[in-house]
């Protein structure tokens, strides 16, 4: 379980038919203490309806396919939750309403 | 499994219909003796686990053979809270 953050969206239009009709976001990896960026990528699948910009919480391996929108398709990347707080040491360091 | 410190907590409101209940800590990898390593993850807590504890964590498909977290999409859970770690007959860590 990791932080990302969405920067984009991936199209594809010719795919798996079990794939059809999801959403596809390129999310950019956030190192959970700093919130900072990790300089990696990744392509996920959308299970809460993410928005470009907002920080969510994604699943990989064969967890990401127990929601569901996922259940028994093709995919190793899956969003579970959009975060909006994250608290370390009594710190917030990432708040959803004012970023 | 991997010992860590609890350091934080990550609130979500919007989460996928299987994640509902959930309650998310940010924790940090840390050495049998309690120094933390600057590694931080977040894991499920299934324990009742407070900021600073030490607690143990199952990552990977086994994070999914507890009770409540089957079938919930997770890759780490706490699975218990240490209360002593004892290295070559000598307690590094005590609660």
């Amino acid at each position: 379980m990791d932080l990302a953050r969405v920067v984009g969206t991936v199209v594809s239009s010719h795919k798996s038919p079990k794939l059809d009709g999801k959403k596809f976001l390129l999310l950019e990896k956030l190192d959970a203490g700093t919130m900072k960026s990790k300089k990696d990528y990744v392509v996920s699948m959308d299970a809460v309806g993410a928005n470009k910009g907002e920080v969510v919480f994604y699943v990989t391996g064969s967890s990401a396919r127990l929601t569901s929108a996922t259940e028994g398709r093709p995919t190793d990347a899956t969003i579970v939750a959009i975060v909006d707080n994250v608290e370390k040491d009594g710190n917030f360091i990432y708040n959803s309403n004012q970023s | 499994m991997l010992l860590a410190k609890v350091v934080g907590t990550v609130t979500c409101s919007l989460k996928s219909d299987n994640a509902h209940g959930s309650i998310y800590l940010l924790v940090d990898m840390c050495d049998p003796a309690g120094k933390v390593t600057g590694n931080v993850q977040i894991a499920l807590d299934m324990v009742g686990a407070g900021r600073g504890e030490m607690v143990m964590i199952c990552t990977g498909s086994a994070a999914r053979q507890t009770r409540m977290s089957k079938k919930m999409p997770v890759n780490a859970v706490i699975a218990g809270i240490v209360d002593m770690i004892d290295e070559n007959d000598k307690i590094v860590y005590r609660k």
